[in-house]
């Protein structure tokens, strides 16, 4: 294949690395953000997303289509209710205080994965994608599936987006942000806040599973790798910085699918991480981070 | 109306409030008067529940808050205007002023009487509100307050780095709602900013209040002011 060709199919990739990236980050950066919760587990989030998608998937044996949506729906809610579980049983009781929390969250990372290992087992296992389109380009045929899951990923960002800066919770989980203690001047129950966040940030990260395993598939150890993708953007972009996590995800995704295809994963990995350092050694704040007060 | 007795409150393992009391009355200005550090700010936490509070009563028109979680309390109509303003700095004075509305879920008619106190804000609805000026953040913190509704109104220094014709504008808000019938509880370093609007005078001293005078007996005698507060 010649290199216009060959761009154009790694760009394809790191396109939907990057969708897929940009919704778990913003999972991770939602709950920093708001509850200053540094969620070790994030990535377990993501892996119960897609093992609990493969569930869900395997009990309908009608079109794969019924399975892939009902899973979509299913899942994200079933993780969504195990996070705020948590929240209330865990965080919660800790205050949410920025260090014990951390500690906290290994543990609750260890505990998802072995239960999920003692539960589902140690095998790979495929969700199958809602539906089979080949698109014919001159050089190459590229899964139409792919292209929906980033479109997908579009979607949920401008709803994101949408909740956050036009609604009335957006509104009450900016000014928790801001400033906890005025918030609960003015009437705002941080706590209720918080589980909801801590829900939310879980859920997108979730949604992002359900999206991706068809392509990728349903393992107990799948949640490592999105967990330090999702610091190296939350980190990058500035924490809770929506914009800064959108475009360090799209940075990142990018780069890494590029940089694998021509290169290797690993070369890809290599190269985030230093960026993380030089961002860390020369802008704290991060690309799009407010300096902290 | 807002009625503080006995009020014990820890930082830590020290005791920053040692039998605090206090009372406000419907359509008056109690002025809080001590040196920094005596608990003024600390009581008015306090009563928003932002500062843990150990034995003691609060009262509001009789019922008591004290064990009442903070977000619970400015839902029963006490708006704060902290010390330093305290603005959710990142968004627009419209969205600050939404958050005192939804507080209490007020009605239209009160951010329309807000506004028409505060002007200058209806001009900058738009506008971030870390980026207004000092005098135009402090009317933002109060006007979001009032945006609450509220029967009691605490004040934290709401003078602090003004200029002159800023604070006469302060103060002249401070009065209009004394007149609307508010209880107002004013914390206040100058003397001489409040000496014209303050019905009665509470000096705090070592996290208790030492003696409570109506502005007459301060006029009078101007000497009482350095025996407790160490300026004048």
């Amino acid at each position: 294949m010649a290199f216009g060709p060959f761009l154009l199919l790694a760009t394809l990739e790191g396109l939907l690395q990057a969708a897929v990236l940009t919704l778990t980050a913003l999972g991770l950066s939602l709950v920093f953000g708001v509850m200053r919760v540094v969620n070790v587990a994030h990535g377990e989030f993501y892996m119960l997303g897609a093992v609990v998608a493969w569930w869900v998937a395997s009990m309908f044996s009608l079109h794969p289509a019924v399975g892939f949506f009902a899973a979509l729906v299913i899942s994200p809610l079933i993780v969504g209710a195990i996070a705020f579980a948590s929240e209330r049983l865990i965080l919660k009781r800790l205050n949410y205080d920025p260090e014990s929390t951390i500690v906290a969250t290994i543990g609750m990372l260890y505990i998802i994965q072995q239960t999920v290992l003692l539960t589902y087992g140690p095998d790979a296992r495929p969700v199958s994608a809602p539906f089979y389109y080949r698109i014919q380009l001159p050089w190459f045929g590229y899964s139409g599936y792919n292209l929906f899951v980033i479109a997908a990923a579009i979607v949920l960002l401008l709803a994101v987006w949408f909740v956050l800066s036009r609604t009335r919770l957006g509104l009450i989980m900016r000014a928790t942000q801001f400033d906890r203690e005025m918030a609960q001047a003015f009437g705002i129950p941080i706590e209720r806040v918080y589980a909801f966040v801590f829900a939310a940030g879980a859920m997108l990260a979730a949604i992002a599973a359900v999206l991706i395993v068809p392509i990728r598939q349903a393992h107990y150890l799948m949640g490592l790798d999105p967990l330090l993708l999702s610091f190296i953007v939350v980190i990058l972009g500035g924490l809770g910085s929506l914009r800064g996590t959108v475009i360090a995800a799209l940075l990142i995704g990018l780069s890494d699918g590029i940089i694998s295809v021509f290169f290797s994963p690993t070369l890809a990995k290599i190269i985030s991480t230093l960026l993380v350092t030089l961002v860390l050694v020369f802008k704290p704040e991060g690309l799009f981070g407010a300096k902290a007060r | 109306m807002l009625e503080v007795s006995d009020l014990d409150v820890y930082h830590g393992s020290s005791k920053t409030l040692q039998g605090m009391s206090l009372t406000v009355e419907k359509g008056e200005v109690l002025c809080l008067l001590g040196r920094n550090g005596a608990g003024k700010t600390t009581t008015l936490r306090a009563i928003m529940g932002l500062a843990t509070a150990g034995a003691g009563s609060i009262r509001l028109d009789g019922t008591e808050i004290s064990a009442l979680p903070a977000h619970e309390r400015p839902r029963l109509g006490i708006g704060y205007v902290p010390q330093g303003r305290r603005l959710f700095s990142e968004l627009t004075v419209r969205e600050n002023l939404e958050i005192g509305m939804m507080t209490r879920r007020s009605p239209q008619r009160v951010l329309d009487e807000t506004l028409s106190l505060f002007p200058r804000l209806q001009e900058r609805l738009g506008q971030v509100s870390g980026t207004l000026s000092g005098g135009e953040q402090q009317m933002l913190a109060t006007a979001r307050a009032l945006c609450i509704d509220p029967k009691v109104i605490l004040l934290d220094e709401p003078t602090e780095g003004l200029m002159p014709s800023m604070i006469a504008t302060i103060r002249d808000v401070v009065v209009t709602l004394r007149n609307q019938g508010k209880a107002i509880l004013l914390v206040e370093q100058r003397v001489e900013a409040v000496l014209s609007i303050a019905d009665r005078f509470c000096f705090v001293e070592n996290g208790k209040a030492q003696a409570v005078m109506p502005v007459e007996a301060l006029r009078a005698d101007p000497s009482l002011l350095s025996r407790y507060v160490g300026v004048g």
